[in-house]
């Protein structure tokens, strides 16, 4: 199923964070949304995910219209995101983490939890075991029993990509997936990625790291002041004059 | 028609009592982001205290009052230097918290000290009221009217031309960049947070006399501040003063119309109403304070 | 988090608390039992919102009202069974409990705090008001007392036991609860929102179901407080209910299900062992001082730091 962004426009007091942007995620491929800071980014996973409301434009993945329906309804269709600043549940065990992360996949009703029921209980069994399968996946299985908090930065970062996983994304949108990260850190979650995209998983990531974005990427857009400037395949973009202007004009004027 | 004018007009009254009590709170609340559930101790502290100055003391009328106001905002002081400056970095449950704790402690205190028994304060106003045309008004509460009048002018003067206001407004909107600046923060914070309590103390001070004084007489007060604060809009100085004269108009109409029973949920309603409907309040973009 | 006493000393507990009657006979330790357990279920009623969904609710004397009343109008006016009351009871405070956690649900921190607190003073006034319905100040006296199947819970030895049952009930719903996928769900509401939305959890219907069942079981305490006393009046929406309940949730430690109830059984019977020592005005300022120690030195409450300790050691 594809993800079909038409015209999306997102401003904020006035400020126009998208102009109108148009694209398209097919399925089965690693999608990189490029651009220099505050090109609107953040903001189009934002509008995606229903956490900002657009002020014009459609979004559909496959048949269902994503636009209007809240964070969590879009997570139950199928798309999860991650944020921008890593975020976890600091207080929660690694484990509980995931844990919470698979509630969609859990069926217990309320009074199956209330009475006790076997079923319920055989549930939670199953889930345990698809926590740990997910940690090991990332690698933080020896991590289990630490509390959130005290994971350095880079195991915090696999253990929210942990957690978006166990949502069972069919659409992943990983929001800098490398930020933060040692060449080596980076380089296990490119491969973590390669890996989620074989298994069935349409990523889009947003990231800064080019390497990293040429590297694991099918197909790269590049946005630019609320807009999309160049898309195509990774080497295609690096050498468009436009998205040069682009990063050009921006470190002058970071300069 | 007169007996509309005569309920708005003793609305007005007690509307000019509310909003020193908003007031107080917005500084706080809007200001401080604290939520003070001890907010009401200090309107019954400034009530207790004129009693003790007016009654119990007897000396001048007016010096009580003052006497009390200045009681308040001292006693709003050492609270938030001993109790809240040590929480300052908490989050919002942790202080809410610590304030009911506090709200506790000074009501039972109120009720140690001074017994449960209903107290009156003795005033040196005539008891015949007042005739101004169509309504007629108690000296009393002519008096407290203008003198919440006078009050609202000078917390408005304080927030709004003096440097110490400047100071106060830029702390809230930017603790960082004030505290560059040379401001001392914690200064700023004890000195706004005796204000609001003064502000609340001078509410109770003005209707002690009025009503009777109680230890729980501050748990309504508490929630009418809170009610003023969440229609005018957190931190909204205008919006404070303007909601404390509405709700004390609307608690006058509803009980000469309605019941007078019911009075007091004028204030709860407002709470609920506001919230579900129009959470930033009625008067929210008219003259911020901070 | 504290450890889950093992079998050998939980059915050790259970042979103590069901033996109780028979080394405490006295009226009077009974009576400050039969009150601890309702307000054990009022504290972990209380404690599902505040310290498993993360709202601080200051107008739970409310449901605990709305219980007491709606069990005893319905014995009184109706001649209904008391299963049938207590149930209903606990139907009319989970529903309107889900009403105001749906319209609440918007609003956070201390915005829920006033709303609760504001809902609470109305119900108040409306009992005192609504003669009709309430006989106002005056409340309604000779409720009868609790029966199920025949059998009339009079004594306060067969009271006991019901409370007792209905205590361990609550216990063991909430903590079915907290370890499910539904309790999960709250927490990962409380500790970060936006992630848990991400990953599919509607916070609307968790919080709402928080409050619904949270303000059933403060009916169902209130219920059986009817029955025990066998009068009701305006006097159960007292602020000092509320503000003892949070006390007792905050100070024994929010957030574990052991908590609460330690918090309940201390706050239960401290006063009545101070009562000998000090007077009543007392009890409430150290309640305060209690309160706000705690919120200074054992910000976790005393269940759970006693538990670290145990862990470091």
């Amino acid at each position: 199923m594809s993800l079909v962004v038409r015209d999306l426009a997102v401003s904020f007091g006035g400020v126009a964070a998208l102009a109108g942007v148009t694209f398209r995620v097919e399925p089965g491929t690693i999608t990189s949304l490029i651009g220099p800071n505050g090109a609107g980014k953040t903001t189009a996973f934002d509008a995606i995910t229903g956490y900002v409301r657009p002020l014009r434009g459609e979004i559909g993945y496959g048949d269902a219209v994503l636009s209007g329906l809240r964070p969590c309804e879009i997570a139950a269709r199928g798309i999860v995101r991650t944020f921008q600043r890593t975020s976890v549940f600091p207080r929660l065990t690694v484990f509980d983490n995931v844990l919470t992360g698979l509630h969609l996949r859990g069926t217990a009703t309320l009074a199956g939890i209330l009475g006790g029921s076997r079923r319920v209980r055989g549930e939670e069994a199953r889930l345990a075991r698809d926590a740990d399968r997910i940690l090991a996946f990332v690698g933080l299985a020896e991590r289990r029993r630490r509390r959130a908090v005290e994971l350095a930065g880079g195991e915090q970062r696999l253990l929210e990509l942990a957690v978006a996983l166990a949502a069972r994304p069919r659409l992943l949108l990983l929001d800098e997936p490398g930020a933060g990260l040692t060449a080596a850190e980076k380089r296990a979650v490119a491969g973590l990625i390669r890996t989620i995209r074989d298994q069935g998983v349409t990523v889009l990531l947003v990231e800064h790291d080019m390497r990293l974005v040429m590297g694991v990427s099918h197909h790269v857009i590049v946005l630019n002041g609320g807009r999309v400037i160049a898309e195509g395949p990774p080497a295609a973009v690096q050498a468009s004059p436009e998205v040069i202007r682009a990063y050009l004009g921006s470190a002058r004027a970071d300069a | 028609m007169a007996v509309l004018l005569q309920h708005l007009l003793n609305g007005l009254v007690l509307g000019g009592t509310y909003a020193l009590l908003g007031i107080g709170l917005t500084l706080i609340f809007g200001l401080m982001n604290v939520v003070n559930f001890a907010h009401g101790e200090f309107y019954t502290l400034g009530a207790y205290l004129t009693f003790a100055g007016a009654s119990m003391l007897r000396v001048n009328f007016l010096l009580a009052v003052a006497a009390a106001i200045l009681g308040g905002g001292l006693a709003g002081a050492a609270c938030e230097r001993v109790l809240l400056r040590p929480l300052a970095g908490e989050s919002i449950d942790t202080t809410m918290l610590a304030t009911i704790g506090l709200w506790i402690v000074l009501q039972n205190g109120e009720l140690l000290a001074w017994g449960g028994v209903a107290r009156s304060i003795a005033h040196p106003f005539p008891t015949p009221p007042v005739v101004l045309g169509p309504v007629s008004l108690a000296p009393l509460r002519l008096a407290v009217l203008g003198a919440a009048l006078v009050l609202i002018l000078g917390a408005h003067l304080l927030i709004h031309r003096t440097s110490l206001g400047v100071a106060m407004r830029a702390t809230f909107q930017d603790g960082e960049t004030a505290a560059l600046m040379g401001i001392e923060i914690g200064r700023i914070r004890t000195l706004t947070f005796a204000v609001g309590s003064g502000l609340a103390a001078a509410a109770g001070a003005l209707l002690g006399p009025i009503f009777l004084v109680y230890p729980a007489m501050g748990d309504l007060a508490a929630l009418k501040a809170f009610a003023v604060v969440i229609l005018g809009g957190l931190g909204s100085f205008a919006g404070a003063t303007l909601g404390g004269l509405l709700l004390g108009v609307a608690e006058e109409l509803g009980a000469g119309y309605v019941s007078s029973g019911y009075r007091d949920a004028v204030g709860f309603v407002i709470i609920i109403l506001v919230l579900l409907f129009r959470p930033a309040g009625l008067f929210a973009r008219v003259g911020r304070v901070g | 988090m504290a450890r889950a006493p093992r079998r050998p000393l939980r059915a050790a507990l259970v042979l103590c608390l069901l033996a109780v009657p028979l080394w405490l006979p006295s009226p009077y330790h009974l009576h400050v039992l039969i009150m601890a357990g309702i307000f054990a279920i009022l504290a972990l009623s209380l404690n599902l919102l505040l310290g498993y969904a993360g709202l601080l609710s200051l107008g739970h004397a409310a449901f605990f009202g709305i219980g007491a009343y709606a069990s005893a109008l319905l014995a009184l006016r109706f001649a209904w069974p008391f299963s049938a009351g207590f149930a209903t009871a606990v139907a009319v405070a989970g529903g309107i409990g889900y009403l105001t956690g749906r319209l609440a649900i918007r609003l956070r921190g201390a915005y829920f705090v006033l709303v609760t607190l504001s809902f609470a003073g109305v119900v108040s006034l409306v009992s005192v008001n609504w003669m009709d319905l309430t006989n106002g100040p005056l409340g309604l006296p000779g409720v009868p007392a609790a029966e199920l199947l025949g059998f009339a819970f009079a004594t306060k030895r067969s009271v006991y036991y019901l409370v007792l049952a209905v205590a361990a009930g609550a216990y063991v719903l909430c903590a079915r609860l907290v370890r499910s996928r539904i309790g999960r769900a709250l927490i990962a509401l409380r500790e970060n929102e936006p992630l848990a939305a991400s990953v599919g959890v509607d916070g609307t219907r968790y919080l709402s179901l928080a409050t619904a069942l949270s303000a059933a079981l403060a009916g169902a305490a209130g219920s059986l407080y009817a029955h025990y006393t066998r009068f009701v009046s305006p006097e159960v929406f007292l602020f000092s209910y509320t503000l003892t309940m949070v006390v007792m949730v905050v100070a024994g430690g929010k957030g574990t299900l052991v908590g609460p109830v330690v918090g309940a059984v201390v706050f239960t019977v401290l006063p009545e062992v101070l009562r000998e020592l000090v007077a009543w005005q007392w009890q409430m300022l150290l309640y305060g001082t209690f309160l706000l120690l705690t919120v200074f030195l054992l910000p976790q409450g005393v269940v759970p730091t006693l538990a670290a300790w145990r862990e470091r050691r």
